[in-house]
């Protein structure tokens, strides 16, 4: 048991590619609880930087520092009356979240949190992404049709409208980074993800880097391609509040509006990794050509560690600085105690580190660096996650014909510009 | 060749696969209402994207979805919704042309069935099992030519995108009131 278990930490495939049946769906539910588990994290993240952005707390009451909010606010959602609208297509009001739902979880099955912890690697990845992350249009055309009001039903058209185009801007830019797998020896790229970041390492740069500024300007217009596919803002009309009552779900309420909200998060993470892995180098750590060696990769290993300390330190410190009152003494403990655990994740990741250093190959040192795998991946997306709430508290929404216009003269121009030059300098430096 | 592409229980994948494509297909010309016809439809495309994934056409089936599945279906339900179609869902969904209809079906039955006894001969006995990656290669070197030739369908694709070129400038000027 143990010996397979080994053997698979071993492995430098994905299960999935491996044939190994029990461990793709292993990782399955780990990724399912993993996504639903960072929507409740990204959902208390939002509120609480959209206010400290806006000068103000955020949510305060409900657990230390609204830490509890997010399993408040999903008690709400589940307990709530579900209302569905007279005259409403049941069949279509019922069918348009579940589509939402599969289309933004299939995706994760491609994403390459390291060589080899994915789901499977299939050789037409990214096609796959792009493909199952479009079909999350439909859900919201579908969900504004049978709603059976013009609120909803503008929110939907816009919005299916806005990611028609956008996706064009993003297949070009995602096309232009393909393009760049193929400058290595033997002449051909690839399509599948975990062959993306591979090219990236051989290429020892950061496809970001690449052929400066033709990698950048592909990577900006994917990422502002990226926030308009998944409906944020300022990109965000269909679902404005001030203007379409809240768009294509406004008629949902309770646990089918969790669904769309679901949908949403798991989404902008998803196409987040689509950016992770295409241009900032997926799973690798920073400069795995630069900077080799034991040593070097020791000091990396530290760093999961590391952040759970910071993070740890913190919440004590916060715990400290709370006021001493009676009643806030039941808060102040639960912030100690999440404070303890965060400081005993600490310590399990540095012991982890350590053990896995003298001996790479044992339980520890191969458990070592899948963890390090995961846990770069994770901090990059999670750099893009703090950007789309940036994003939110900063700009204003465009308008919707400014939105159309910036997404067919700006973004495709640009983006097929970029490719055609990206070939032309590639052929040229070949 | 990876040990996991190896084909597991091909004849069940198949006939679910299909069984769904004929369901989806059914539910779409029977329903009255035309949003969940094109949900019916948007069912089959997908079992379709499967099949292809089973003859070891990977990128054929990731374009299916992505261009079919996800902007042709998109743009039905535009019209779908943009058009006043009460009328139209309250209409009789089968004329009474339909002996005619099934003796026509009927027939290309009979032509299927007749060209698969004949021809059986001609059709391999299992599926070749190709690497996954030559399909995307494949298709690649076809229309875009490969090792300094040009392709075999190179000149026909620039032909096709010319006229869909053709077709986008037709669309615009029609729509347009004063250029």
């Amino acid at each position: 048991m143990l010996n397979q278990f080994m053997s698979y930490l071993g492995s430098t495939v994905p299960p999935g590619n491996a044939g190994n049946q029990l461990w793709a769906l292993i990782y399955v539910l780990i990724i399912f609880a993993g996504v639903s588990g960072a929507v409740l994290c990204m959902n208390w993240i939002e509120r609480k930087l959209l206010a400290h952005f806006q000068i103000r707390l955020g949510p305060m009451r409900v657990g230390p520092h609204g830490l509890l909010q997010p399993f408040a606010d999903g008690l709400k959602l589940l307990l709530k009356e579900d209302i569905i609208p007279a005259g409403a297509d049941k069949f279509a009001f019922w069918v348009a979240p579940v589509i939402g739902l599969v289309a933004a979880f299939t995706v994760y099955s491609v994403i390459p949190f390291g060589p080899s912890q994915a789901v499977t690697d299939m050789n037409i990845g990214i096609l796959f992404m792009l493909g199952v992350s479009s079909l999350g249009a439909l859900a919201i055309v579908t969900a504004g049709w049978a709603s059976n009001s013009h609120y909803p039903l503008m929110g939907a058209l816009r919005s299916s409208a806005q990611l028609v185009s956008y996706e064009v801007a993003m297949g070009m830019a995602v096309v232009s980074a393909i393009l760049m797998t193929s400058f290595n020896t033997k002449g051909t790229g690839t399509l599948s993800m975990i062959g993306i970041v591979e090219a990236q390492y051989e290429q020892r740069v950061w496809f970001l880097f690449k052929f400066f500024p033709l990698g950048l300007l592909a990577f900006v217009v994917f990422a502002i391609a990226m926030v308009a596919e998944t409906n944020r803002a300022p990109f965000d009309l269909p679902e404005a509040e001030s203007e379409l009552t809240a768009g294509f779900h406004t008629e949902y309420s309770g646990l089918r509006w969790s669904f769309f909200m679901l949908a949403e998060y798991a989404a902008m993470m998803a196409v987040s990794s689509i950016a992770v892995t295409l241009w900032m180098g997926g799973w690798m750590r920073p400069f795995p050509n630069l900077l080799q060696g034991p040593g070097w990769d020791f000091l990396f290993s530290l760093f999961p560690a590391l952040t759970f300390a910071g993070l740890a330190a913190l919440t004590t410190f916060g715990a400290a600085r709370m006021p001493t009152h009676l009643y806030f003494r039941i808060q102040r403990i639960g912030l100690a105690a999440f404070g303890a655990v965060l400081g005993f994740v600490a310590l399990l990741l540095l012991v982890i580190a350590i053990a896995g250093r003298a001996n790479a190959a044992n339980l520890a040192g191969r458990f070592d660096v899948g963890l390090g795998h995961v846990y770069w991946f994770l901090l990059k997306v999670a750099i893009f996650m703090y950007l789309f709430i940036w994003y939110r508290a900063t700009w204003p929404r465009y308008r919707f014909d400014q939105l159309m216009a910036v997404g067919w003269k700006v973004m495709l121009p640009v983006s097929l510009g970029v490719l055609i030059v990206t070939a032309i300098v590639g052929v040229i430096l070949a | 060749m990876n040990p996991g592409a190896a084909p597991v229980a091909t004849p069940f994948f198949f006939y679910l696969l299909a069984g769904t494509a004929i369901v989806g297909a059914m539910l779409m010309i029977t329903r009255r209402n035309a949003v969940h016809s094109a949900l019916a439809l948007i069912l089959t495309l997908l079992s379709v994207a499967g099949l292809y994934l089973m003859l070891y056409a990977p990128f054929v089936a990731g374009v299916q979805i992505i261009v079919y599945a996800g902007g042709i279906m998109v743009l039905f339900l535009f019209v779908i919704m943009l058009v006043n179609i009460e009328r139209i869902s309250k209409e009789r969904q089968f004329n009474r042309m339909w002996p005619v209809g099934l003796l026509a079906s009927c027939a290309l039955l009979a032509l299927f069935l007749g060209a698969l006894a004949k021809g059986k001969s001609l059709l391999p006995d299992r599926m070749m099992p190709l690497p996954e990656s030559a399909n995307t290669q494949g298709i690649a070197a076809a229309l875009y030519g490969d090792a300094g030739r040009m392709g075999q369908y190179t000149f026909a694709f620039e032909i096709a995108s010319l006229l869909l070129l053709v077709a986008i400038l037709g669309a615009v000027i029609m729509t347009k009131k004063k250029i």
